[in-house]
């Protein structure tokens, strides 16, 4: 199987660390100092509970967020700590990864403005789905195993 | 039109440009502490605290996670996800295009190219869709997936997530023509 050099991989990886190591920090400050402020208002705020306005939201922040997926289940993981329900986090992190926004303009370029368009709406709808579904199953799955 | 970026397929894949965009966002956090600090104090010193353990959980599953992300930039490369997706499709189309999407890393921009490219030789807008929807699952992300959210949903979230590139890739697929609109 063909490789590549082990100097340009080291590379990348190098250049991926520098990108994603401000946003980590800068993710991991804001969500400190917003879990420290405001410890009960963040689920209360944003977030009403209902399963699905929580998923819709999720899904809706999720898809104008822009950055490496590693920021997403960092967020998504402080944000279930600080009481968001799963439903907002799973809709978050799957939007994030499979809507782009901000990839727009680009993604209708190379491979069609109706394609581009049609796939991300397509895709937010698909991440709320999948966040019912994923919460749902994991309910069912707490009953079997231990 | 002709498009230079077009010809870039049989290139290895480069470090991208250098972007400040993260700087800045950790910059404005930076400022948003130290404006807090000048009304409350306590309450960055107790959020200070509360980012240190944080980052110190954080730091470990970061290490392994860079570390895959390293073995998968060396072993996999564009040059090999494009040999194999150029293939017609079929069931090994459909199951090429799902590995494909999920071994492929880097930046989504870059993988539009390749994809441009292969549907110009003949690669459906379903496959298109579906090698895309399946980047969702990022393998070398998967320990700090597991460490927030546990190992049972991890691999329910991988399951949903390949068998809905499959539903995205057929809705596309008749609901869009196999052709590249310019």
């Amino acid at each position: 199987m063909p490789k590549t050099s082990l100097k340009l991989s080291l590379q990348k990886t190098l250049h991926m660390f520098v990108q994603v190591l401000p946003i980590i920090l800068g993710m991991l400050l804001l969500t400190s100092l917003a879990i420290t402020a405001f410890p009960k208002d963040i689920s209360a705020g944003f977030f009403s509970g209902n399963p699905l306005s929580d998923a819709i939201r999720g899904a809706a922040l999720g898809s104008i967020a822009a950055g490496h997926p590693l920021a997403s289940y960092i967020l998504g993981g402080e944000l279930l700590s600080a009481g968001v329900s799963l439903f907002a986090v799973t809709a978050l992190i799957v939007s994030w990864v499979t809507v782009g926004i901000v990839q727009l303009p680009a993604e209708a370029i190379f491979l069609g403005k109706r394609f581009a368009v049609f796939r991300n709406i397509l895709n937010f709808f698909f991440a709320i789905i999948i966040a019912l579904l994923i919460v749902t199953t994991m309910q069912i799955l707490a009953v079997w195993l231990p | 039109m002709t498009d230079p970026t077009t010809n870039n397929k049989h290139k290895p894949q480069k470090p991208q440009q250098r972007s400040y965009g993260g700087w800045w966002f950790l910059a404005v956090g930076l400022i948003i502490y130290i404006i807090t600090a000048l009304f409350d104090r306590n309450l960055v010193l107790t959020s200070i605290d509360f980012f240190s353990g944080l980052l110190g959980k954080v730091v470990p599953v970061l290490l392994l996670v860079f570390g895959l992300i390293f073995l998968f930039n060396y072993f996999f490369n564009p040059q090999i996800i494009n040999r194999y997706l150029g293939a017609k499709s079929g069931f090994a189309g459909w199951l090429l295009a799902i590995i494909g999407g999920i071994l492929s890393t880097g930046p989504v921009t870059a993988w539009y190219v390749m994809l441009r490219d292969l549907r110009q030789q003949g690669m459906t807008s379903s496959l298109a869709a579906v090698f895309l929807y399946s980047r969702a699952v990022k393998l070398p992300l998967l320990p700090l997936l597991i460490y927030y959210f546990g190992f049972h949903y991890t691999v329910v979230l991988c399951v949903y997530l390949i068998g809905f590139s499959m539903i995205n890739g057929f809705i596309i697929g008749r609901v869009h023509p196999d052709q590249i609109e310019n």
